[in-house]
């Protein structure tokens, strides 16, 4: 981790207020790091958890939003599950990535939300997730043609990849939850 | 017994058998499964993990259709449990939040292993075995969401659960002491950084082979795809087929593992399609 100095004075109130709307209890971090000890992806992190929970306790949004680790966590919850202080770092990971995404801020790892948008474009259009459509999307947005394009044959060939999208009829419903159902209030 | 059922996308697609041996060992045990009608994707991890209010409501439309036929909902994915008992927590916490005037569910949201290895309903799976599993060797696999974290999804035990060591002991088979059987497949980032899988998956697929394992059950969809895709592909690293739990239940039951399911397998299922044909065999020669 570098060495610059943090001050209080650049401490975000608002991202802390968040977190505490959440019950996402950084404060409560005695740096222990059992978090991230157990976290399975944390060879490829470049903060490791105990760090992101600590930045987050001094309001750091930043130093966060800019992060590889926001977008590599796997949301596998081992962190939080062994927080003596039962703190919601996974959720905490979630506040970020969102933050991130709502500030438009470049991913360190841009093809990890374009998967997640793909994913979710699939929900949005039929209410569920129809497996060819949300990959071919995805490695349109991502640029990825060539990656698994034995294992995709592979997964067709074995019947495994539905060739019909199925179509809910609440899709109305759906596309209120997208555009931003709830959120009206700030939230 | 009646029970409201959640498939989830993934058991309309990739783990489309999932799906089917579900249904047939609850039509053996005469659990009777009325799909949620209706349903929509549970948003899994790409929701919540983008999108806090999107991944709340996905799920509590699935609750709000369910609790209109009252049963207990049965849930064979891992994600979609996880996310429905998230939904229903924050639902019971404070319903008017998410625009619910009541939500008074008296129903459970049940994961199918769970479920699965309740004693009388153990007994029951028990006492229809036609061909036990022979004592094949193999690794109980949990991955993440079934049980993590425990105040979401109330588990009982989240470091070491037992239920698939206990559904796999009452089929004949043996469940091996291993390393890994809670630890993270990295479902959520397999298409976006395949190298993060490659090296959890094989780390995981190790430590079955350590623990004496020659194949793999579970209970997740997305750990049986990944864990089965992202094998090492050189030629002489360990091949470790990953059943569903409902699948070997399913061949255990009939007494049969037929071609049509081996084919699904991207690692050859061997194995257990070994122990069906000495089943035939015997019978044959004992004739």
């Amino acid at each position: 981790m570098d060495k610059t100095c943090i001050s209080p004075d650049d401490r975000n109130e608002k991202f802390l207020r968040k977190l505490k709307a959440r019950n996402i209890d950084v404060q409560a971090c005695y740096q222990c790091g059992r978090c991230s000890s157990g976290c399975p992806i944390g060879d490829f992190f470049d903060l490791n958890v105990m760090e992101v929970v600590r930045l987050a306790g001094y309001g750091q949004e930043e130093k966060l939003l800019h992060s590889h680790t926001i977008w590599l966590c796997a949301a596998c919850e081992t962190c939080a599950t062994r927080c003596p202080n039962e703190i919601e770092i996974a959720g905490l990971m979630d506040v970020l990535r969102e933050l991130a995404l709502r500030r438009g801020i470049a991913p360190a790892e841009p093809r990890i939300p374009l998967f997640h948008q793909s994913f979710l474009g699939s929900i949005r259009s039929l209410g569920r997730v129809w497996e060819i459509g949300m990959i071919a999307n995805y490695k349109i947005k991502s640029g990825d043609l060539t990656g698994d394009m034995k294992l995709g044959l592979s997964m067709f060939l074995k019947g495994k990849l539905n060739l019909l999208p199925h179509s809910i009829k609440g899709k109305s419903e759906i596309k209120e939850f997208f555009s931003g159902k709830g959120k009206e209030y700030d939230r | 017994m009646k029970l409201s059922y959640y498939p989830g996308c993934s058991l309309e697609g990739t783990a489309l058998d999932y799906d089917q041996s579900v249904r047939a060992v609850c039509r053996k045990l005469e659990i009777d499964l009325v799909e949620i009608p209706d349903w929509n994707c549970c948003g899994a991890s790409s929701a919540h993990m983008t999108d806090h209010e999107t991944g709340m409501r996905l799920p509590i439309r699935n609750l709000l259709l369910a609790s209109q036929a009252g049963h207990d909902i049965l849930v064979p994915c891992a994600a979609c449990f996880q996310r429905l008992k998230a939904a229903d927590k924050a639902l019971r916490a404070d319903p008017g939040f998410w625009d619910v005037g009541e939500y008074t569910a008296d129903f459970d949201i049940l994961h199918i292993s769970s479920f699965l290895a309740r004693p009388e309903i153990l007994a029951a799976m028990e006492a229809k075995v036609a061909r036990n599993l022979d004592g094949l060797p193999i690794a109980c696999y949990y991955g993440c969401l079934s049980l993590r974290n425990p105040r979401i999804t109330d588990a009982a035990n989240w470091e070491r659960p037992e239920t698939l060591e206990r559904i796999m002991t009452a089929l004949g088979a043996k469940p091996v002491a291993w390393s890994h059987r809670t630890e993270c497949c990295s479902g959520s980032l397999t298409m976006a950084r395949p190298d993060i899988a490659e090296k959890l998956v094989g780390d995981i697929v190790g430590a079955a082979v350590r623990g004496g394992a020659t194949a793999m059950v579970t209970d997740c969809p997305m750990c049986q795809a990944n864990v089965e895709s992202r094998q090492s592909a050189e030629p002489h690293a360990p091949a470790m087929p990953v059943f569903f739990v409902t699948e070997l239940l399913d061949a255990a039951m009939t007494g049969s593992y037929p071609a049509k399911q081996q084919k699904v397998h991207l690692v050859s299922p061997g194995v257990l399609s070994n122990i069906f044909l000495d089943a035939g065999m015997k019978k044959e020669g004992s004739v």
